[in-house]
């Protein structure tokens, strides 16, 4: 079940080693992660699945550096994650990971660029330059002459699509991908698992994304499934059941 | 990195305009109202100091019988007569001026017009005394004040009711059936705050007034002027101590005279509209306070408002403290903001006011100053509360609120 280093040539970007997370103490206490190893190279195109309440959304938001775990060990590029403080953590995330969300979390009011504008705003890029690279990134994601729309005005592929230009402006080294075709259709759905696809192949970005549907896991080359906080399976080519 | 963070909280105040409006709304009105109080107090004060001023500078009046007090009852008193007046002058040090006056109030007349005034009779002192000019013709001669001629210097109100734009000096007027020359004319005062004419008189020579009007030789009042330096209070006290001894009064009866002090009721005046005007700056602060804590109730419903927000900020890796920072901004740029509108709305309101008052109207740069940065404060105090809210959000928990 557990894969070793050393069965890859690229580089190890996450290494989880017997994480738990337990939530709540004494006897109201959940226990949402039982002990997890896991690792995940770089480039990888890795897709979680598990039904609700197996874990796998806790083991995002640890992999995601959004929370931290109880006990274990998360490395992310060998950096010891737990030990970071809250700020560290906002740092790490600004610097190498990229997020899509289900329901797109776009700021509303705000036109498709000045929301992909937002993390290098945070970064500190100069506005001019924030500006090409935003444009740069809604081309990439086929959404140059919508710059000026703000979500309202947008489909629900296209909020996806900006959420994604969002996420890769900064040239991420992980993108994390939370249900991202949970709230499309199936054909909106595969067009945004298409582009994610030619992200991993053509830019190499690692993606780790959680899904339900096995059509969209299919485009995954790696599918790991949980079941009561643990890993049940963990399968190459578009998953062993 | 500030100023991206500036742009983005104008931007945010921009995206919500009619919100911004109502949450300064209280900010406005309270530097407004502490603008217009505080200029228009400054104002009052320097007008109601300049016309006591003009009443002459360090005039004492002294009077016969109590002065007003409450419950009204009065005991008579004997006039005073002109060796009084000549005793103050003799024995009490630091007088620069001493006038005797008696006053009749009566019809003058002049061909058809006719004119009810005050007819002063006093020495050329009282000019002086009262910080006067005569803006024409001359004063009286030695010679008509001891002999108490029949002349006149006329005030301008006066000169306007009975002879308008004819040249008065020469001209014979009729004070009841006494033929009076005018051989002069005051330079115009106008009224003081209290709505009294202080052109509304003609002086005669004292003597003129006793003899030939009044028929007796009483002395109504006299003025006197202290010379700079010395102090008004010591004058005062002098001429008690000598009038209570020349009226013989026994040291357990009250003084059957009384003294007005100009210098004193400046500075009594001067006080009473400063704590007014403290009074009232009091007010705007607390409508200021108010308007504070309406930053700091909307900055929290926008706290709760924009949890996603602030949740999707954090995720992509804002700081704790920039989001901080963000918020506090908002708020600052929101109620300065409110306080340069209120200095505007209130700068307004208070030349509008003082032209309305009759006041001058005087720029006070320092409460504008303190103003604004005092709003500004209430921004940065008001809001780090719901900043510090904000800032302190789990990503994970507000990304998932509705």
């Amino acid at each position: 079940m557990n894969r070793r280093a050393s069965e890859h040539a690229n580089g190890l970007m996450i290494e989880l080693t017997a994480v738990t997370k337990v939530y709540g103490a004494g006897q109201a206490a959940v226990r949402a992660l039982r002990g997890i190893d896991l690792r995940i190279n770089q480039g990888e195109f890795v897709a979680v699945m598990g039904p609700s309440g197996s874990g796998k959304s806790t083991c995002m938001n640890i992999l995601g550096c959004l929370d931290t775990p109880t006990s274990g060990v998360y490395r992310f590029q060998g950096l010891d994650v737990g030990t970071l403080t809250r700020n560290q953590r906002a740092l790490l995330r600004r610097r190498y990971l990229g997020f899509v969300f289900q329901g797109y979390n776009l700021l509303n009011r705000t036109s498709a660029l000045e929301n992909v504008e937002l993390p290098l705003l945070y970064r500190g890029v100069l506005a001019g330059k924030r500006r090409v690279r935003a444009l740069q990134a809604l081309e990439s994601v086929g959404l140059t002459g919508w710059e000026s729309h703000t979500p309202g005005e947008l489909s629900g592929g296209q909020q996806q699509r900006v959420a994604i230009a969002r996420a890769i402006v900064t040239d991420p080294a992980v993108l994390f991908a939370d249900e991202p075709t949970g709230n499309l259709d199936s054909a909106m759905g595969r067009e945004i698992m298409e582009l994610l696809s030619a992200l991993n192949d053509e830019r190499g970005i690692t993606v780790v994304m959680v899904t339900h549907e096995p059509e969209m896991a299919k485009f995954a080359r790696r599918t790991i499934r949980f079941r009561d906080g643990r890993i049940e399976s963990d399968g190459r080519d578009g998953g062993a059941a | 990195m500030l100023w991206s963070i500036l742009l983005l909280a104008l931007r945010e105040i921009r995206r919500n305009v009619l919100r911004s409006s109502l949450t300064i709304l209280g900010i406005v009105i309270g530097v407004a109202a502490v603008i217009t109080m505080v200029t228009i107090g400054g104002g009052a004060t320097a007008k109601v100091t300049a016309d006591v001023r003009s009443l002459g500078s360090n005039l004492i009046e002294v009077m016969p019988g109590q002065g007003p007090r409450p419950g009204g009852a009065r005991e008579s008193a004997a006039m005073f007569k002109i060796e009084d007046a000549e005793a103050i002058a003799r024995e009490v040090s630091g007088l620069a001026a001493m006038a005797p006056v008696a006053t009749k109030t009566m019809q003058a007349i002049s061909g058809s017009a006719n004119w009810s005034t005050t007819v002063t009779g006093t020495t050329n002192a009282y000019l002086q005394v009262r910080n006067w000019s005569p803006a024409g013709g001359r004063q009286f001669t030695d010679d008509e004040l001891r002999a108490g001629s029949a002349v006149c210097l006329l005030g301008a109100t006066v000169r306007k009711e009975l002879l308008g734009g004819q040249d008065p000096v020469g001209v014979t007027i009729r004070l009841q059936k006494l033929s009076c020359q005018v051989i002069g004319v005051l330079a115009k005062k106008g009224q003081t705050s209290f709505g009294m004419d202080q052109d509304d008189l003609i002086l005669v020579p004292l003597r003129m007034l006793q003899r030939r009007i009044a028929g007796n030789t009483d002395v109504g009042a006299i003025s006197v002027s202290a010379r700079d330096g010395v102090s008004t209070e010591k004058v005062q006290r002098d001429i008690e101590r000598l009038l209570r001894e020349r009226r013989r009064i026994t040291p357990d009866k009250d003084d059957d005279f009384h003294v007005r002090n100009m210098q004193q009721l400046v500075s009594t005046l001067a006080g009473t509209t400063r704590v007014l005007t403290a009074l009232l700056g009091a007010v705007g602060t607390v409508s200021l306070l108010v308007g504070g804590i309406g930053i700091m109730n909307i900055m929290l419903v926008s706290v709760t408002e924009r949890t996603r927000e602030i949740g999707i900020r954090l995720a992509i890796g804002a700081l704790e403290r920039e989001v901080l920072v963000q918020f506090l901004v908002e708020a600052a740029v929101l109620s300065s903001f409110g306080g340069l509108v209120g200095i505007g709305l209130g700068l307004a309101a208070a030349a509008a006011g003082a032209t309305a008052l009759e006041v001058p109207f005087i720029l006070n740069l320092g409460i504008v100053t303190l103003a604004f940065v005092f709003s500004a404060a209430v921004g940065v105090v008001f809001g780090f509360f719901p900043a510090r809210q904000a800032a302190r959000l789990d990503p994970i928990e507000a990304l998932r609120h509705e």
